[in-house]
């Protein structure tokens, strides 16, 4: 029905009217332009967010899993005390015996205790009782001397792992294998250095003085009750929740649990943790769409109403063009097209925005959001949204203007 | 000349181009009603050049607001070229004011930010097929009207009369079966007034059917016949040399030699307005 010079001429007009009035057309898309601008913005910082956590979940390994102590859902205190439900050395020893798809296990206790080296003496150092096993759970090994072996675990060596930054706490030499320390009063020998890795999860970083010594010694050294987890790694990613049953199965043994009786531990993979994640962040995202919703429809109302100021201000141009044989519907598309057209306008420029906010993002230290990004999906949402707010507030608008008589609008001052 | 499609009505009323039987529009502004047509007549064969005249409130303008499908009757028939044209909807009516009704209006209507050539090329816009073509079809018009030299001018960069004459190039576009024009020279001087209606002599004498809407005597004068109107109703239909309008014939005819030499020279692609 309209031919390709309609069409031609109603984009040129779209923006030859945005043109002409450049100030007032900025002003109104404003409340376009902040809205998507913010949203992408947050957007940005959310999947920089994202995308480095995920990382760091990969790097710990999809085939992970943490079994530690959970009272029971609504569960009176006194039913389960905490001595009944931490976990036990026998339950470890039981996963690793007994569990076939497990591949390698280990408990993990800390204690702080006071260390010292020569005259220099740090107070609570956090001193962590492990397995041999540790090194590959944890996807960290020596770099300098020996990792743990059973033996050291088995016969309770007072021997221990250090890291860097303990070397440079304790003013040991640089490279301290062979060096004895003492730790909690006891004489322990140096015998290799632990690989410190970056960040772990949400800067819960590693970069503090860390100590380790066979988790048999630790035992010693806690009180009768203490705390301890247990790490652990499938054989099998893909075999991760039948291994997570086969835990369950042999510690509800262990604990004596009949089928009906709640379990006072819990198993976790850590595609568990992935997934509260990932479901954070789509709450956020969603979060972030409510806010664009809101500055769109507070956007739509400003257009709506320079649109009519539009309609209001070209009404003789409006009778001229129904004169000259245009149908309602094509003064109604040439209307609507520019309402469309401001707001695209607004949100192209709110995507700019937005990806110079999201580009000073990744340059603000220690922030971690250095792989902040805007997603396509999130720049073509937005078009989408700004030419939605353009059709749905300019309706009015543009109605009014093919309502218009073309006798009375050429007689319009 | 083109054959439209459409009933064709079935009383032909000779080679008659309009054709309007008893029409009456009544307005209701508030609670008063306002017969601004009372049954009126009216039929203009092809290639007429007929002025409609009247005072206000005659009934001119509505009458030329229907004419040019602006509007339609609250009773009464108007045939366009054979078309009932008083029934039909908004998109209908748009389309038919677009093929068949040149409009030229007093304060001329152009877009203000477009060039000569651009305002000429409107009407396409809405045109069936307009995009093949146009450029040609637009400046053919403009050569027409004397202005093939001022194709890239905005209208604030061109005199009154020759703005008249970018909107008549507009409203010969299309080849429209009535050239209807409102007041042509109601805001030129009379040097400017004889420059514009030697051009609609001019288009008439090429075989375009003109009705001019005035009330100045003068401008009647250059057309064949006179319709005058007085409440709604035709009160005389008379040829131009029975009209009163008919007094300023002798001076129309002295100022055509001049006009139409001044037409020749624009014509021939040179002076201004």
């Amino acid at each position: 029905m309209l031919n390709p010079l309609f069409w031609l001429q109603a984009i040129t007009l779209a923006f030859s009217q945005i043109w002409a009035n450049k100030s007032r057309a900025f002003l109104t898309a404003l409340g376009i332009i902040v809205g998507v601008a913010s949203t992408t913005a947050v957007i940005a910082a959310l999947t920089g967010l994202k995308g480095k956590v995920l990382a760091e979940f990969e790097s710990v390994g999809a085939s992970k899993f943490f079994v530690f102590p959970d009272r029971p859902d609504n569960a009176p205190r006194n039913m389960y005390p905490w001595e009944k439900i931490l976990l036990k050395p026998e339950e470890a020893r039981a996963i690793r015996d007994e569990c076939t798809l497990v591949k390698a296990v280990t408990p993990i206790t800390e204690v702080g205790l006071d260390v010292q080296s020569g005259d220099k003496r740090i107070e609570g150092i956090t001193v962590a009782g492990i397995w041999p096993d540790w090194h590959e759970v944890q996807n960290r090994f020596v770099e300098e001397g020996r990792p743990f072996t059973t033996i050291d675990v088995d016969s309770e060596r007072q021997v221990c792992l250090i890291n860097v930054d303990a070397i440079t706490e304790l003013d040991l030499p640089a490279n301290p294998v062979g060096e004895a320390i003492l730790i909690g009063g006891r004489r322990f020998l140096v015998v290799g250095i632990v690989e410190t890795t970056q960040a772990r999860f949400f800067g819960m970083n590693t970069s503090s003085a860390e100590i380790f010594i066979p988790f048999s010694v630790a035992e010693k050294m806690q009180e009768r009750n203490f705390f301890m987890r247990i790490e652990g790694m499938f054989a099998n990613p893909e075999l991760a929740e039948e291994g997570e049953d086969e835990v369950r199965f042999v510690l509800r043994r262990m604990r004596g649990l009949a089928p009906s009786e709640p379990q006072t531990f819990q198993v976790a993979a850590i595609d568990k943790f992935i997934e509260q994640f990932k479901t954070l962040a789509t709450g956020i995202t969603a979060i972030a769409g409510g806010i664009v919703g809101i500055s769109l429809l507070v956007g739509g109302i400003g257009i709506m109403n320079i649109m009519l100021v539009s309609v209001s201000e070209r009404t003789r141009e409006i009778g001229l063009r129904k004169a000259v044989g245009a149908t309602p519907t094509a003064i109604l598309l040439q209307f609507l097209l520019e309402a469309v057209t401001l707001c695209l306008v607004g949100g192209f420029i709110g995507i700019a925005i937005g990806r110079i906010a999201a580009f000073g993002l990744t340059k603000i230290p220690g922030a971690q959001l250095e792989q902040a990004d805007i997603p396509f999906w999130a720049v073509v949402l937005s078009f989408a949204f700004s030419a939605a707010t353009g059709i749905v507030f300019g309706m009015f608008p543009a109605i009014k203007a093919a309502r218009l008589d073309p006798i009375e609008a050429l007689r319009h001052e | 000349m083109r054959v439209k499609r459409g009933s064709r009505m079935p009383d032909p009323g000779a080679a008659a181009l309009i054709e309007v039987r008893a029409l009456t529009k009544i307005y209701r502004v508030g609670v008063e009603t306002i017969h601004a047509l009372r049954g009126l007549d009216l039929a203009i064969r092809r290639n007429e050049m007929v002025a409609i005249m009247g005072s206000s409130g005659s009934g001119k303008s509505t009458l030329m607001n229907m004419l040019g499908c602006l509007d339609r009757p609250t009773s009464g028939a108007y045939f366009l070229n054979g078309r009932d044209v008083s029934r039909m909807g908004a998109s209908e009516l748009a389309q038919v004011r677009n093929e068949e009704i040149g409009f030229v209006f007093q304060s001329f209507e152009l877009l203000p930010r477009q060039s000569a050539l651009e305002n000429v090329e409107l009407p396409l816009v809405y045109a069936k097929g307009g995009w093949r073509g146009r450029r040609q079809r637009a400046l053919a018009a403009l050569d027409r009207v004397g202005l093939g030299n001022r194709v890239d001018h905005r209208p604030n960069q061109l005199s009154g009369g020759q703005r008249q004459r970018v909107a008549i190039a507009r409203a010969i576009l299309n080849k429209p079966s009535i050239l209807l024009a409102d007041e042509p020279t109601g805001n030129l001087d009379s040097q400017t007034t004889a420059e514009i209606l030697a051009l609609f002599r001019q288009l008439h004498a090429e075989g375009q059917t003109i009705v001019i809407v005035t009330h100045e005597d003068e401008v009647a004068a250059h057309c064949q016949r006179v319709v005058r109107l007085r409440d709604g109703r035709v009160l005389s239909d008379l040829p131009i040399a029975q009209d009163v309008a008919g007094r300023h014939l002798e001076s129309v005819r002295a100022t055509v030699a001049s006009a139409s030499a001044v037409a020749e020279a624009i014509a021939g692609g040179g002076a201004a307005c």
